[in-house]
Parts: structure tokens; C-alpha cells; sequence
């Protein structure tokens, strides 16, 4: 039996199902809701007929539009690439020491190489480029194999002890502790070249200390510590330390040697030619550039 | 009315309803799942891919025990700044020896994707024993007891069985009686890599983290160092239509 349901007028239809004398209205969907029903459904026949849907023996069904996320990708990567591609051109075209100061790729070169920088450099040359124990910072005056474009250029393209390629720049200083020196000689040379800087705390050491350093350091160093950015020889004679500059620190470089590995970014495809350059005018452009 | 009338024979009878949902369900799972058996761009065979050796299989099982994969997804979207940053997407390929996937979920870290080479063994062993020492913002946790921790591989060959038993991981015979003396050879100076490179190639030898005694990071830097090096980008032609 129909029930007229409280506060409406109008009489609604029930399933016509009885159960005991009670019944089930059969209220109607909302309109609203059933019209973006179907559109849902004209809207998935239409999406499998477009992009690629139903699996078939071999392949799924391509759709209309010949989507594929591969083919987008790759669409997108060279679009921005042909935009680029007359200032990408012109960067590797130019002087190296005169892209900076272009006026239609300098601006691009270095908001470019900063973005290669914060892409790739940061792990180890930290985000504001000061380096960290063991990596360079790139912000001060001090190069280890030398701070003007061409040099940077270089560092960055072929990498430092770089396994992969070739032409790497390599140094390698000997480990001292391992039957060269003993340790007695190890505690002058250090004391030795703590005195360069300052910061010696024993006269005698120094004075046995700066014949180990002839003997065994000079070669690369120099004889005043200056260091040889030819041979990659940092200079021991300042304030500025890649392992540290205390005593146990330098002792520990002496006895155990050290030598860092920076990666050949131009090895493998990592980076373009423009931006191997881009991001030498970045770093160049940091402060530290000679 | 017709047959909508005879839906009460399935109403009323709980086994005859149960019976025909798992029908209904097992069809749009099968739908779903079995082409991804064999559609050809589900499938894709990729130069390059071989199992990992048994030191890179023991650095992915530290990597996994230490939930690497809850903050480092390894998977590189086919999107312009993916690319941009982390290298060539990812390829369904280059994780096909993976039990289980290491896709991730979320990138609280970087994609490991293609980390292989892009820092050098040192910066990874910096950068294990405390992150803020070459990343100040660094908020990944210290992993400073993989570098004292030493391993032997005892059962490496067990776990390479592990991998060719639940999944396609195809080691051979020959791997499975070499598994001890690769898993010593890889981070051994002194040791004779010719074996250890015809069963892996492109496998990386050296002294991973700088110390005499073979441990849990020297087995982590070589597996994070082989990440995304295998497959060679330049001679990979893809099928656009994949």
C-alpha cells in the first residue's frame, strides 16, 4: 500500500515489494546525478575510442589520437630544446670568458648553469657553493687547479680522478705513512706546515720539519707551500683548508693521504656542451673567478 | 519483464551469488592484469639488463632492510623536468630483476633511479655516515653502522636462489658456484675480476668505501653506483608506441 512519506504532497511510487505489510518507497535518482552518470559513460567511450584502451593480442588498441606518454616526453623535451637551440648555439659558438657578458646569452648562461648547478653540484659543493670537509668551496679565491673560465670549464667537463674519462685531472699525492716517512718525520713535516700559516706550536719540529717538506712536499707544493695548481698541489701556505687545518687533521692528510673524486660531467652524456658551459660561467661567475 | 524478473533466483541463494560475483570480479581482474603478461610494450626486452651480482644483491637487500624505498623512489616519470633532472625515464626493463620493485611511493629524498656515478664512492660514504656533512639541509637519517658492519656473504647464495626461484632473475649455474668468491672479488683490490666481469658486465670493481674489511656499505655504494648504469642510453632506440 502506498504510504504518503511525511512532509511532501507528492505521492511517491514503491517497489511494489511487501513484507508484512511494510513497503519500499522507490525513490527516483536525482536528476542531477543521473545525467552525470551518463556523461561519465559517454565520456569513457569516447576516452577509449581517443587514447589507447582495450588489450589485443599484441598490442593495446592505439586510439585516434596516437597518444603515447614516450612520444609526449619526448615531444615536450624538444620543444623547449628548439627554443633554446639559437642561444644554446651561440654559447657554444662564443669565447668561453666572453659569454658572461653578452647581452642575449649571458643572463640565460648563468640562470641556466644555475640551474645545472642546483641540479647536479649541490650534493657535494653544498647549495650556496662553500663546499664542505673534502669538497671544494667555490666561493673564495683559492683553486686547486685554478679558478680562471677555461680551467673551471675543463674541471667540470673532464672531472677530478675520474674513472670515465680520459683526460681527467689527476694528482696523487703519496701516502706518507706507508713506509715513506716514519711517524716521527710525519709530526715535523705537519708542524712544519702548520708554520706556514701560523699556527705552529712547537719551534723545533718546525726547524726538522721543513727538511721532510723539502724533501718530500716541495716537489708539488714549492718550497713556501704555495702549492701548484699544474699539478693540483693545494696552496698550505693560507687559512683555507679542503680536509681541515688542525694538527690532527694535517697529520692524518700526511700519513693517509687524500684525494677527492669529482665526476666527468661531460662523460656519458650527462651534461651538453652548453651546459658544460653554462655552468662554468655559474661557478665562474660566483665570486672566486680569475 | 523477462529475465530482470529471475534476479530473484540469485538474491535467494547466497552460494549461487557468491559463485557468479567472483565471475564478475575475476573478469575485470583478468582483464586488467593478464595483458600485462603479454602486450609487447608491457614486456620490453632491454640491452644491457642482467640479475645483479652478489655484492650489488646484498647492497639492494641493505638498501630494502633499511626502508631506503620509504623516502628514494626509483623511478623516473616520462615528464619534461624528470628527465630534466634525474635523467632518461625509467624503463619497466630495469626493474625486472627487482623481488620486490623498489618504485617507491613518495620522494621525501631524490630518485635513485640513476644515481650510478653521479657521486663519487667518497661523497657516498661522507654522506651515509652523517648527510649534513655534504648536504646541510639534509634531513636523511645517519646510516653510520653500514661502514662497520662486516660481511661475509655467507648467504648470498641462498639469496640469489631466492631471486631466481620467485622470480625471472636467470642466474645460472655458474653464478650460483661463483656467488662467494664474486661477492668477495667485487670490492677487492687485489682480486681477479675477469670471472666476476663476464658473468656481470658492466659490474663496478673497486674499493667502495676506502677500507680494508668488506662491509655493508662497501655493498650499498655498489649497488647504488650500478643504479640506472646498465642500460646504454646511447645506442636505446624506444618504440615511441611503448
Amino acid at each position: 500500500m502506498a504510504r504518503k512519506p511525511e512532509n511532501t504532497t507528492k505521492v511517491v511510487e514503491t517497489t511494489g515489494h511487501e513484507w508484512d505489510g511494510i513497503t519500499e518507497l522507490d525513490t527516483p535518482m536525482p536528476r542531477w546525478w543521473l545525467w552525470t552518470f551518463y556523461l561519465t559513460i559517454i565520456w569513457g567511450i569516447i576516452y577509449v575510442i581517443l587514447y589507447p584502451a582495450w588489450p589485443m593480442i599484441k598490442g593495446a588498441t592505439p586510439g585516434l589520437l596516437g597518444y603515447s606518454s614516450r612520444a609526449e616526453v619526448q615531444a615536450d623535451i624538444d620543444a623547449v630544446n628548439v627554443e633554446n637551440a639559437p642561444l644554446d648555439a651561440k654559447i657554444v659558438s662564443l669565447d668561453l670568458a666572453a659569454i658572461a657578458d653578452d647581452a642575449e646569452v649571458g643572463n640565460y648562461a648563468i640562470s641556466g648553469g644555475g640551474a645545472v648547478f642546483r641540479t647536479f653540484c649541490i650534493q657535494c659543493h653544498g647549495a650556496g657553493a662553500a663546499g664542505a670537509v673534502g669538497y671544494p668551496n667555490l666561493l673564495d679565491d683559492d683553486w686547486i687547479w685554478g679558478g680562471d673560465i677555461e680551467t673551471v670549464y675543463a674541471t667540470i667537463s673532464h672531472g677530478i680522478r675520474a674513472d670515465e674519462d680520459d683526460d681527467t685531472r689527476l694528482s696523487d699525492m703519496p701516502v706518507f705513512g706507508d713506509d715513506y716517512l716514519s711517524e716521527d718525520e710525519i709530526a715535523q713535516a705537519a708542524q712544519f706546515v702548520l708554520s706556514l700559516s701560523g699556527q705552529s706550536t712547537d719551534a723545533a719540529l718546525v726547524a726538522e720539519g721543513a727538511v721532510v717538506f723539502e724533501d718530500n712536499c716541495a716537489a708539488c707544493h714549492g718550497e713556501q707551500g704555495m702549492g701548484d695548481r699544474e699539478v693540483g698541489a693545494p696552496n698550505l701556505a693560507d687559512a683555507i683548508w679542503l680536509y681541515g687545518g688542525d694538527l690532527a687533521a694535517v697529520t692524518d692528510t700526511i700519513t693517509n693521504s687524500r684525494g677527492g673524486v669529482m665526476p666527468a660531467w661531460s662523460a656519458e652524456g650527462r651534461l651538453t656542451e652548453s651546459q658544460l658551459r653554462q655552468v662554468a660561467v655559474y661557478v665562474h661567475e660566483l665570486g672566486g673567478g680569475e | 519483464m523477462g529475465i530482470l524478473d529471475k534476479h530473484k533466483i540469485i538474491e535467494k541463494n547466497a552460494t549461487l551469488l557468491l559463485v557468479l560475483s567472483f565471475l564478475v570480479v575475476s573478469i575485470g581482474g583478468l582483464v586488467q592484469i593478464v595483458p600485462l603478461f603479454y602486450l609487447e610494450n608491457t614486456i620490453e626486452d632491454v640491452e644491457g639488463m642482467r640479475p645483479y651480482s652478489p655484492l650489488e644483491l646484498a647492497g639492494r637487500n641493505v638498501y630494502v632492510r633499511e626502508g631506503c624505498y620509504l623516502c628514494h623512489s626509483q623511478m623516473i616519470r616520462p615528464l619534461r623536468d624528470e628527465v630534466e633532472r634525474y635523467g632518461h625515464y625509467s624503463l619497466a626493463a630495469e626493474s625486472q630483476y627487482d623481488y620486490p620493485f623498489q618504485w617507491g611511493s613518495k620522494r621525501t629524498g631524490p630518485d635513485l633511479a640513476r644515481v650510478g656515478g653521479r657521486y663519487s664512492d667518497e661523497w657516498h660514504v661522507d654522506h651515509l655516515r652523517n648527510p649534513r656533512d655534504v648536504v646541510p639541509e639534509s634531513i636523511m637519517p645517519s646510516y653510520r653502522w653500514l661502514e662497520k658492519t662486516v660481511i661475509d656473504g655467507q648467504y648470498i647464495e641462498d639469496v640469489m636462489k631466492a631471486n631466481a626461484a620467485f622470480g625471472r632473475s636467470p642466474y645460472t649455474d655458474e653464478m650460483f658456484a661463483n656467488a662467494q668468491d664474486d661477492f668477495k672479488a667485487q670490492a677487492d683490490l687485489d682480486a681477479d675480476w675477469d670471472g666476476l666481469l663476464s658473468r656481470y658486465p658492466k659490474a663496478q670493481t673497486r674499493n667502495f668505501d676506502g677500507q680494508a674489511k668488506l662491509t655493508e656499505a662497501d655493498a650499498l655504494i655498489a649497488y647504488l653506483q650500478m643504479l640506472g648504469t646498465l642500460v646504454d642510453f646511447s645506442t636505446f632506440e624506444p618504440a615511441a608506441s611503448r
